[in-house]
């Protein structure tokens, strides 16, 4: 069990974080136009829903949203520990040619971005993929690197970050356990 | 959530209600693969399945080999004809010359009830899965005949479930009485006195019912078995008019049952014999829904027997 847990980012924070990655999402990819949002179970797919929410207001269109469960696509599934339970896919539109914005709470290892990002590969060919998270804490593994970040919070590979969600799935606030 | 330890799955009953829910709702996950264009996933790239069918079978090992390839595993199959069985080798020779190959999952079917426990004492580094053994149980058929339910009802607990049939050799009888009892269905049996194996009300929240009618009264799930004449004697029926007369589905009888009431059969069909094709092809029928649902669930049985702890 984590030891003593600090809030590093109460529900205003991630408001405003969500708020300012919206409007990134919205300059860079000039509005909505082909643009849907895939979030990563659990969190992911809950900060997706409210980042179309965000950005429906901006802009008055509203982005499909869909979900990713990256169970069967894992690299660590091959030793003899009991299998996670698999998660519910959820991409009920084409990705072809569309500009993917993947969307996770906390940016760690890279790993499951990278499983992700062969999970929508299956699903079609987009024109790009782009990531926005919540929290980056560092410890790549894996080239890879978020388009749009909420905070950047350097932590020591013994801490914990978790974003914290209500029973409604809306964000309440991120916290760090040590 | 609950955790999925077994390295085998031979029988329904050796699995609690929490493994049994496990199964379905990965099953259900898995369904989204098979939708796809591109249907397949990374998850058991490196495994090998080797699918060893002692009997005859389609649907069952056609769905074994393409949930296995839709994970990535590579699978070989053997049938008797091509085996050294036809040459007197024992099934523990055959484990043992299978084992050297270094398998990781092995499908079977056999016609002797209790045999995968065999095959899996003899292969402790490998997981086993009964593709139906004698009459004892087709845990794979259970599984996806719940799911089957679930996806009508959204529930199993309370349901009315009328097996119908020749009881006393059907596995798959066993499997959904094993399963369905423990997810807290109701189930009603009815068949011939011959093919009702005596004992059966003790098998759990289970009733024997003197007549086909008194089976399906008000049931939600009207299940027909098959008539198994490759293990049966001659004399366990008159003839199969008499049979369909006292024991087959038909559109009067089927009105018995609760107006949404589904039809479920196993396969293959003798049509005109347990069902008439009015009731086959009929709006009640979920038969090829059944069909469908076996590749998710034996998608999800592979993939949870190869995080089970080896001994």
């Amino acid at each position: 069990m984590a030891g003593e847990q600090t809030v590093i980012m109460d529900n205003s924070g991630i408001k405003r974080a969500l708020t300012r990655i919206s409007h990134e999402i919205l300059e860079r990819n000039k509005g909505l136009n082909d643009v849907v949002l895939i979030g990563i179970r659990s969190g992911g797919a809950f900060l997706a829903e409210e980042l179309s929410h965000v950005a429906e207001v901006i802009e008055g269109v509203k982005a499909p949203v869909g979900a990713v469960d990256i169970t069967l696509y894992r690299d660590d599934i091959s030793g003899h520990l009991p299998h996670h339970a698999v998660g519910k896919t959820d991409i009920p539109f084409s990705l072809e040619g569309k500009k993917v914005v993947l969307v996770d709470d906390v940016l760690y290892t890279g790993r499951t971005i990278r499983a992700a990002m062969d999970a929508l590969m299956d699903h079609g060919r987009p024109q790009c993929i782009q990531l926005a998270v919540l929290i980056d804490r560092g410890h790549r593994e894996l080239p890879i690197r978020a388009d749009f970040v909420g905070r950047n919070v350097p932590t020591s590979l013994k801490e914990n970050v978790a974003v914290i969600f209500d029973a409604k799935n809306q964000p309440i606030e991120v916290v760090l356990e040590k | 959530m609950a955790e999925f330890k077994h390295k085998d799955i031979i029988a329904l009953r050796d699995l609690n209600k929490e493994e049994i829910e496990l199964l379905l709702s990965t099953a259900e996950s898995m369904r989204e693969i098979n939708s796809r264009d591109i249907k397949k996933v990374p998850t058991l790239r490196g495994k090998t399945i080797i699918n060893l069918f002692y009997e005859a079978s389609t649907r069952t090992r056609t769905s074994f080999e393409i949930a296995g390839k839709r994970l990535s595993a590579d699978t070989v199959n053997i049938t008797p004809s091509s085996s050294s069985a036809t040459k007197g080798e024992t099934l523990a020779d055959t484990a043992l010359n299978l084992l050297a190959m270094k398998p990781d999952i092995i499908v079977m079917r056999h016609a002797v009830s209790g045999s995968h426990y065999f095959l899996s004492s003899k292969m402790p580094g490998c997981s086993i899965i009964n593709a139906g053994d004698g009459t004892h149980e087709h845990p794979s058929q259970g599984l996806l005949d719940m799911l089957t339910m679930k996806d009508r009802f959204g529930r199993l607990d309370g349901l009315k479930v009328a097996i119908v049939g020749d009881i006393t050799h059907s596995r798959v009888a066993r499997s959904n009485i094993q399963g369905l009892t423990k997810m807290g269905s109701q189930v009603f049996l009815a068949g011939p006195p011959t093919m009702m194996p005596p004992g059966a009300e003790r098998l759990g929240n289970v009733t024997v019912c003197a007549s086909m009618k008194e089976a399906i009264q008000d049931a939600d799930v009207v299940m027909m078995l098959r008539i198994q004449q490759e293990r049966q004697g001659k004399t366990l029926m008159p003839n199969a008019r008499e049979y369909s007369r006292y024991f087959g589905l038909n559109p009067e009888n089927l009105k018995l049952a609760k107006p949404d009431a589904m039809v479920m059969h196993p396969g293959p069909i003798n049509r005109g014999v347990e069902m008439s094709s009015y009731v086959v092809d009929g709006g009640q029928s979920h038969i090829l829904k059944q069909v469908e649902n076996g590749v998710a669930v034996r998608m999800a049985m592979l993939y949870h027997v190869c995080g089970g702890e080896l001994e």
